[in-house]
């Protein structure tokens, strides 16, 4: 009575099958969608569009480097602060957020939570696109817009550290009769601090990437250069600004590789 | 070091040089000082838009689902086919630049090629590629696909290869001895063990995707976020909240759906 022996049991095996079956199902639907709203004849030229891009891309417009030195400083400081500020109110955010150290489990933890979500399922660009409506277009829609989608990110992760973080140093301060504040200052503190640099550092990088696009929507900085450019359809300066992006990308990531290094 | 002449105990400075302190806090409140004054705030700008803000929020607080219903039906149908599509062509063309991009399968000029494709791949934020392609391919969905396509390689194959250069070398070396050819050691000693690890990253990545899916309309390659833009431009601020509230939930959703499946792949 031997059978030879058997990976998956035949239950197993069906609901491979039909998991396997309803992916197949779901792709052919979605591509059959895509298909059907699509006009072929566009993209089967493609490749004469992308020869005719690049041949108005090339040879780029080098003299408008000149020209981009204040939108690109522009994006940094858009990054840089909108970093700053966002760190600076996701840490409390944090804090109220963790299981173990909010004030109030029944009201602030979820609200806390709710914020870290709402900001994080919105991305910077649209949050860009509501501020430039409430704010006007320029630097400050674009700080807030990086500022409020750092929130979600940089106050998940920190409150994450917070919640790992060993309570033994907590309680063993808080035995010597140090106050809540105290104990958390030392004992938590030191703990979380090396994650919050990190993380901040991180979501730096990620900032610069993401201000180099939010002009496209009026909210300053590269993005709005990029913008006018294609407007105007000057292709050989829409080459140089993917350049300088590219560059800028590259140095933001190396900084950034190099720091989280040190503070590992 | 010794501090208990200065009476109340401080722990010590995680930078050591007094020096360095100083210039990092000089510095930075130098910088954010030079910074803000380049931020030049128009309060007239601000107090107009105080008004749209009560507007916006007035609209945000009345979603209104009904007017526009078709359209962000829609637009939501859309962008799932294109996140569906895409995760799906680019989990399958990730696994050769993945697996090109690893230094322990590949000679090194194999590795330098796809290690720099998929570095392209990722420079360039989605929105980015989306305006390229839009010009190559067209408005549409067609071009979101690619779009995604792209992004997805770029991610899902540098985790791929940084997967497969942490992997046990043993089984890999146990193939090669037994006069395996490449393709069975990736087969059998590799995949196995970097697989579990790439259909989490993958579900992650369809949750990003439906995301991304939502901004890269704004330059017209479809999905809900071609929606979402129509009805800033026509201040159709109800329509707006609605659209937003959706994207939330979903994503809120997907969150929870791909949590669980993740659980059960690991």
């Amino acid at each position: 009575m031997t059978s030879a022996w058997e990976w998956h049991t035949p239950a197993e095996r069906r609901n491979r099958w039909l998991g396997t079956l309803g992916v197949a199902a779901g792709l052919g639907w979605a591509w059959s969608h895509i298909s059907a709203r699509t006009t072929w004849g566009f993209v089967l030229d493609a490749g004469v569009q992308l020869q005719d891009m690049g041949l108005r891309m090339f040879p780029p417009d080098a003299s408008y480097l000149a020209a981009l030195f204040q939108p690109l400083v522009d994006t940094l400081h858009i990054a840089t602060l909108g970093t700053v500020l966002g760190v600076s109110i996701a840490i409390p955010v944090a804090f109220l957020a963790a299981d173990t150290t909010t004030p109030s489990r029944r009201v602030l933890r979820p609200l806390a939570l709710l914020v870290l979500v709402t900001s994080r399922s919105v991305n910077s660009l649209i949050w860009a696109l509501i501020l430039v409506v409430l704010v006007g277009p320029g630097l400050l829609a674009g700080v807030l817009a990086i500022a409020l989608r750092s929130v979600g990110f940089v106050g998940k992760l920190v409150y994450e550290a917070i919640e790992e973080a060993p309570p033994l140093p907590v309680m063993a301060i808080e035995t010597t009769g140090a106050g809540r504040a105290h104990a958390l200052a030392f004992g938590l503190l030191p703990h979380v601090l090396p994650t919050m640099a990190g993380v901040s550092v991180y979501r730096w990088e990620i900032n610069i990437r993401e201000a180099t696009i939010l002009g496209i929507v009026g909210a300053g900085g590269l993005g709005m250069a990029l913008q006018a450019s294609i407007d105007a359809l000057a292709w050989s300066r829409v080459s140089v600004i993917l350049g300088v992006i590219l560059a800028t990308v590259v140095v933001a990531e190396t900084v950034s590789a190099r720091v989280r290094k040190g503070l590992a | 070091m010794r501090t208990e002449a200065a009476g109340a105990w401080r722990p010590p400075p995680r930078i050591a040089s007094a020096t360095t302190r100083r210039l990092l806090v000089l510095g930075g409140g130098a910088y954010t000082v030079i910074a803000l004054v380049t931020i030049d705030v128009d309060a007239a700008r601000m107090a107009e838009g105080a008004a749209r803000a009560v507007d916006f929020f007035g609209g945000w607080l009345r979603p209104d689902f009904v007017t526009r219903w078709s359209d962000i039906r829609a637009g939501l149908v859309e962008s799932l086919a294109m996140t569906l599509a895409a995760t799906a062509a680019g989990f399958v063309l990730s696994v050769p630049f993945g697996l090109g991009a690893a230094r322990n399968l590949v000679p090194p000029p194999v590795y330098a090629v796809c290690r720099g494709a998929l570095a392209v791949f990722r420079a360039f934020h989605e929105v980015l590629v989306a305006i390229l392609f839009v010009a190559m391919f067209g408005f549409g969905a067609f071009a979101g696909f690619m779009t995604l396509v792209v992004a997805t390689v770029g991610f899902l194959g540098k985790l791929l290869a940084e997967a497969v250069e942490e992997i046990d070398a043993a089984p890999l070396e146990a193939l090669t001895a037994a006069g395996a050819p490449w393709l069975s050691r990736i087969a059998f000693g590799v995949l196995p063990q970097v697989m579990p690890r790439i259909l989490g990253l993958t579900l992650y990545r369809l949750d990003i995707n439906f995301r991304e899916s939502a901004i890269i309309g704004l330059v017209g390659a479809g999905g809900i976020g071609a929606t979402l833009i129509t009805a800033f431009a026509r201040y159709e601020f109800e329509s707006v909240s609605a659209i937003l509230i959706l994207i939330i939930s979903m994503l809120f959703l997907a969150e929870v759906v791909s949590g669980r499946l993740r659980r059960r792949l690991l």
